[in-house]
């Protein structure tokens, strides 16, 4: 059952080193925020699990939060590279990072799977790629009823599932609108659970019948962080701030140009 | 009139699309030629986008692949398993319009790694969506810029499957689609062999020199029987472009020229 507290008390609570841990957000609702008190708790040894990395991850790489990172697109969204990242996987800075590198595809069969509590997704995919060769997790078998051959990959079950969301009630229910992204997926697949959110509000606006709405027994922890999801955006609190996208390319360039910003606004920030 | 040469691949991408088209659109230059298409001859275009978002309409070009213009100008937007599951896996997905650090004469696409794959010279931001998009969409538009270092003769790596190693793999593999049936460029078009799968060049952009083409190609590029000169940009299509590219950089702060 959720339990409202501080972002710092539900990654104590939550995260341990050595977890797998997936913080989502499809470009949308990147809990930021979550993810900065991960580093701030000098949390290590991480598999990090994310369908792109997105400027969270460099960051957390960069300040050697992981071991192993596991996604499909790792890229900063309409700018360029990941430095942090390329660094780590081209030159082992600031430690060696396993990769385990997926297709978006794969990666929202193997959530859908995580969250149907099945074993393993399958899926017409990766006929003819390369990236079934680098990766022994992807596999083919043959469909039992039509004998086509299918990819089938592991279910994604992580430790710990991070996202954050616009609205929470009273309760402890969870609203998510606008880019869904796999929020649902990674919530029902997670052994624990933490849901960053903009506000609480005493009942969920109308004709939201449809929506995706995630019950409050499915959550462990929910902390109420504004802007939490900042430079990416939240639907209908905030816009994503394309600038600072671009701007990190070059903070991110440089190892120590890199942590004087860690530094400033990771380390230097109170937590929420 | 005087235009650019990435206009001229930008307009001469929006014209293979048509009104009946459903198109998978990636960031970048497949973007500012599928909303080209849509603002020009092709108003009934349905893009989709891998962010979920069905029939978007934005009226800038999304700087990423989930901008929130794409879900607020959407007749819906669905999550991420159901786009690759229902929408691109179900067939839905008429054009695929992708591109790559690298391609190779069959349409090979990859978007990896340069160099060996454990330890690479560069690290490319891999597959996204392209691996998947690559087979479940009926036929494949290609748009990148032409050079010895982009139009290779072997991939470092291959990450979204064209016509395969040697153009004949994919119905080996039992991939129904059709497959890369195009190839745009800042010099020139290109089309499938028929016989071979091996894309030749069909149209030349004006102004530019067979000369340049095969020194922009990493392998020994062919031309078909009949080449043709692709018609220069119209005043419609450089305005509804250069339109398109004003409200962009205006809204994102930046120089979001992208074509």
């Amino acid at each position: 059952m959720s339990e409202f507290c501080s972002l710092n008390d539900a990654i104590r609570r939550l995260v341990r080193p050595g977890d797998s841990v997936a913080l989502e957000g499809f470009t949308h609702l990147i809990p930021f925020a979550a993810g900065h008190e991960i580093i701030r708790q000098g949390l290590t040894d991480l598999t990090l699990i994310r369908m792109t990395p997105d400027l969270i991850y460099d960051q957390m790489i960069g300040c050697g939060c992981a071991k192993k990172l596991v996604f499909s697109w790792g890229g900063n969204p309409g700018v360029g590279s990941l430095h942090r990242l390329r660094d780590a996987v081209e030159r082992g800075w600031p430690a060696p990072l396993e990769i385990e590198e997926h297709s978006h595809s794969a990666m929202a069969h193997a959530y859908a799977a995580g969250a149907a509590g099945m074993p393993a997704a399958f899926f017409r995919g990766y006929r003819g790629s390369d990236l079934a060769k680098v990766n022994p997790n992807i596999r083919f078998i043959e469909c039992p009823f039509t004998g086509e051959q299918l990819a089938a990959v592991p279910a994604i079950r992580p430790d710990v599932g991070i996202v954050h969301a616009q609205k929470a009630d009273r309760t402890g229910n969870v609203l998510v609108e606008g880019i869904v992204g796999v929020q649902k997926e990674v919530v029902l697949a997670s052994k624990r659970v933490l849901v960053t959110v903009e506000e609480v509000v005493e009942r969920f606006p109308p004709g939201a019948t449809n929506a995706v709405i995630l019950p409050a027994w499915t959550i462990d922890a929910i902390a109420v962080v504004p802007g939490g999801a900042r430079p990416s955006y939240a639907h209908g609190y905030y816009q994503r701030d394309n600038a600072f996208y671009v701007a990190w390319d070059a903070i991110s360039r440089d190892r120590d140009t890199f942590r004087r910003w860690i530094d400033e606004h990771v380390y230097g920030r109170t937590p929420a | 009139m005087d235009y650019t040469s990435n206009e001229m691949m930008t307009v001469a991408a929006a014209r293979a699309l048509t009104s009946d088209d459903v198109c998978f659109v990636g960031i970048g230059l497949p973007s500012a030629a599928c909303n080209l298409a849509r603002l020009t001859h092709a108003p009934g275009i349905r893009l989709v986008y891998e962010s979920g978002t069905l029939e978007t309409k934005p009226d800038v070009l999304p700087l990423s692949i989930g901008d929130g213009e794409l879900c607020e100008t959407a007749l819906v937007t669905v999550s991420v398993p159901e786009m690759f599951q229902y929408w691109l896996q179900g067939e839905r997905i008429t054009v695929g319009f992708l591109g790559g650090a690298q391609v190779d004469r069959y349409g090979n696409l990859n978007s990896t790694v340069i160099g060996d794959y454990r330890s690479p010279k560069v690290r490319l931001p891999g597959s996204g969506g392209a691996t998947e998009i690559a087979t479940g969409c009926r036929r494949i538009y290609i748009v990148m810029k032409q050079s010895p270092r982009t139009f290779v003769e072997r991939l470092s790596f291959l990450t979204s499957l064209g016509h395969g190693p040697t153009g004949r793999e994919r119905r080996e593999l039992g991939v129904r689609t059709q497959g890369p049936t195009l190839i745009v460029t800042d010099l020139c078009i290109m089309k499938p062999d028929p016989e071979t799968n091996e894309f030749r060049v069909t149209s030349i952009h004006p102004g530019v020199t067979r000369g340049q083409i095969i020194e922009a190609t990493g392998w020994p590029i062919r031309f078909a029987d009949d080449v043709d000169e692709t018609p220069p940009p119209t005043a419609e299509e450089l305005a509804a472009l250069r339109d398109l590219n004003a409200r962009t950089a205006k809204a994102h702060g930046t120089d979001g020229a992208v074509g």
